[in-house]
């Protein structure tokens, strides 16, 4: 399709460009003082594309001359994203340590960053995917550099910076490999000339670009051994931008990284039928298998030292991106359905988890596991709901992460006996994670020890957010029925013919 | 006749440079001269591949967008590390490691 014709299909994209311009034109004639109100206008802005998302048809569509496809399973991730957005621009309003830099930019540059996710879970071209991969990188940047006269800021922008400019030079010459291998950029068409017997010869190079792709891509969602930014990152960013990070950007490596391992390096009847196989030239399912139990197995036990509740959570996500690797690697319509539910459930949680430490940090300044001594009778609604979003992240049934879990571990197990053994250590991982996910809350009701007995003035608001946060946890993990038939619809891909 | 092997050998040899230069120099602004290696050794390859593959040009065209890209992440760069150095009088990256990694 060409490009004026394609301009009808790619509406989302095009109502967040107009929101983009309209709360840059309007924070020029804002008022000193009166910046929030371009926060309001973001934050409705962007729940109405989230509205007109969910509401939008699932068709598949391959635009501008096969760069770009809309497909059920890109909507899936925009889905996601924009609802960490809109959770992420509402919180904002509520963060102390934000308050002495409120200025317009802030959520414009979240915006565009969310412009670039929206790109990058659906763009098919090896250019189209770089560029927007740079577009999310180049803003998050800034956003973790946000805070200026913080020297934790500045020290985190720098590492994300110098690990993210290395890992996307690493991605981008894996690319231009696999386009000298095939002579194309369309990832649909190296697909078609990989089937075609175009490898003969050519495995090594083509296990050379793999590597160097996983680089990038393990770098977005933060697995292991591509993971040494995430906890200074998650430390020193503004706390709202930390808990989109976790989630958003991982969900678009995710949407990336099954898109193009799916399709590049598999055989015949990739995302199609059940169940596929690889190339055989490159055995990257146990390679993937490897990092998920690095990422599960280091994410798990570092966060057992941890001391500050930012760390703890980026160390969790670590272990998170591990859990959910272990369903790419299955090559099964089952393992990318699974990790589309997770993903919902761990916006849930993950959230609630982020959103509980800002509540906690407007009060003590600080992000010490120590601040939340006592929490649970300072405020007794917040503990119970932290505990919540805290057993759901270890897995713990009724919860929405027991369910998401299952799926996963169900997925696998599937996938065939030689796959046993990955479940096995994703199990024992999670008992592990039981103990630092516990230590928080035996901080929380624990009478041993000394804390501030004053009960803890929460912002309605905020509170609010938790409680819109906290049901859907608790719901999903005792009837998930329709939610996990949205996944199952959104589970159509744009396929070459 | 230069062959294919020679360009993506050049090509190569820079990409490894580029690598050491990011893994071993302590100088920030060391460090993101090593990022422009990786990416022009990666732009070499794009349009080495296209001239010896043939067909449309969307490797040369990959190419003026990566120099674009490079250039915006050039300045990205250079605005952090000058907040952080008038924050703390250094550009090492040793000495920035009040975080605990």
């Amino acid at each position: 399709m060409d490009t004026i014709a394609s301009l009808k299909y790619i509406i989302p994209e095009l109502l967040l460009t107009a929101l983009i311009v309209v709360v840059i034109v309007m924070d020029l004639l804002l008022r000193k003082g009166k910046e929030s109100r371009a926060g309001y206008l973001t934050l409705w802005g962007s729940l109405l594309i989230l509205a007109y998302l969910i509401f939008s048809p699932a068709e598949i569509h391959s635009l501008f001359e096969g760069t770009v496809v809309m497909d059920p399973f890109a909507r899936f991730f925009k889905i996601v994203a924009m609802a960490a957005l809109v959770l992420t621009v509402w919180v904002t309003f509520y963060t102390e340590s934000l308050r002495s830099y409120f200025r317009s930019e802030f959520w414009i540059l979240l915006l565009i960053a969310n412009l670039g996710i929206f790109l990058l879970v659906s763009s098919i071209d090896l250019l189209m995917i770089y560029l927007s991969f740079e577009l999310l990188s180049l803003m998050s940047y800034i956003l973790t550099a946000y805070l200026l006269k913080d020297p934790r800021s500045n020290e985190a922008s720098l590492k994300y910076l110098i690990y993210g400019a290395f890992s996307s030079g690493l991605m981008l010459f894996g690319f231009t490999w696999l386009y000298g291998l095939t002579g194309t950029l369309r990832i649909d068409e190296i697909h078609s000339a990989f089937q075609n017997g175009l490898l003969d010869g050519n495995g090594l190079a083509l296990v050379v670009s793999f590597i160097l792709i996983i680089a990038g891509l393990g770098y977005k969602i933060a697995a292991v051994p591509f993971h040494f930014w995430s906890p200074d990152v998650y430390e020193g960013a503004p706390t709202p931008f930390a808990a989109f990070l976790s989630v958003a950007p991982k969900a678009a490596g995710f949407a990336l990284l099954i898109r193009i391992l799916n399709l590049v390096f598999s055989g015949e009847g990739a995302l199609s039928s059940e169940f596929w196989k690889i190339i055989p030239e490159t055995n990257w399912t146990l390679f993937v298998a490897i990092l998920s139990v690095a990422s599960m197995t280091l994410g798990n036990f570092v966060a057992l030292q941890q001391t500050g509740i930012k760390r703890l959570l980026a160390y969790s996500s670590i272990a998170h991106a591990g859990y959910m690797l272990m369903a790419v690697v299955v090559l099964s319509q089952a393992g990318i359905s699974a990790v589309m539910y997770y993903f919902i459930v761990y916006l849930l949680m993950n959230f609630g988890a982020f959103f509980t430490a800002i509540a906690v940090e407007n009060k003590s300044g600080d992000d010490k596991i120590a601040s939340f001594a006592g929490l649970g009778y300072r405020a007794p609604l917040l503990g119970l709901m932290m505990t919540l979003f805290l057993f759901s992240l270890t897995g713990l049934p009724p919860t929405a992460g027991f369910i998401g879990k299952f799926n996963i571990f169900a997925s696998v197990i599937q996938a065939g006996n030689h796959w046993y053994w990955l479940a096995v250590v994703g199990i024992l991982n999670s008992v592990v994670s039981l103990w630092y996910y516990a230590r928080v809350i035996i901080t929380m009701y624990s009478t041993n020890q000394e804390f501030d007995a004053s009960p803890l003035i929460v912002e309605r608001p905020l509170v609010y957010i938790l409680i819109i946060l906290a049901i859907p946890t608790l719901f999903l993990g005792i009837y998930w029925a329709p939610v996990y038939d949205f996944v199952l619809n959104s589970l159509h891909f744009f396929l070459p013919i | 006749m230069i062959s294919l092997e020679s360009y993506l050998l050049v090509s190569s040899v820079l990409f490894v440079l580029g690598v050491i230069s990011i893994i071993s120099r302590r100088h920030a602004i060391a460090v993101l001269m090593g990022v422009e290696l990786v990416l022009n050794a990666a732009n070499i390859n794009l349009v080495a591949f296209n001239h010896y593959n043939g067909g449309a040009l969307s490797g040369h065209i990959f190419t003026i967008f990566v120099i674009v890209l490079a250039a915006a992440e050039a300045a990205v760069a250079l605005a952090i590390i000058l907040n952080l150095y008038y924050r703390r009088a250094s550009v090492n990256v040793d000495d920035i490691n009040s975080l605990q990694g």
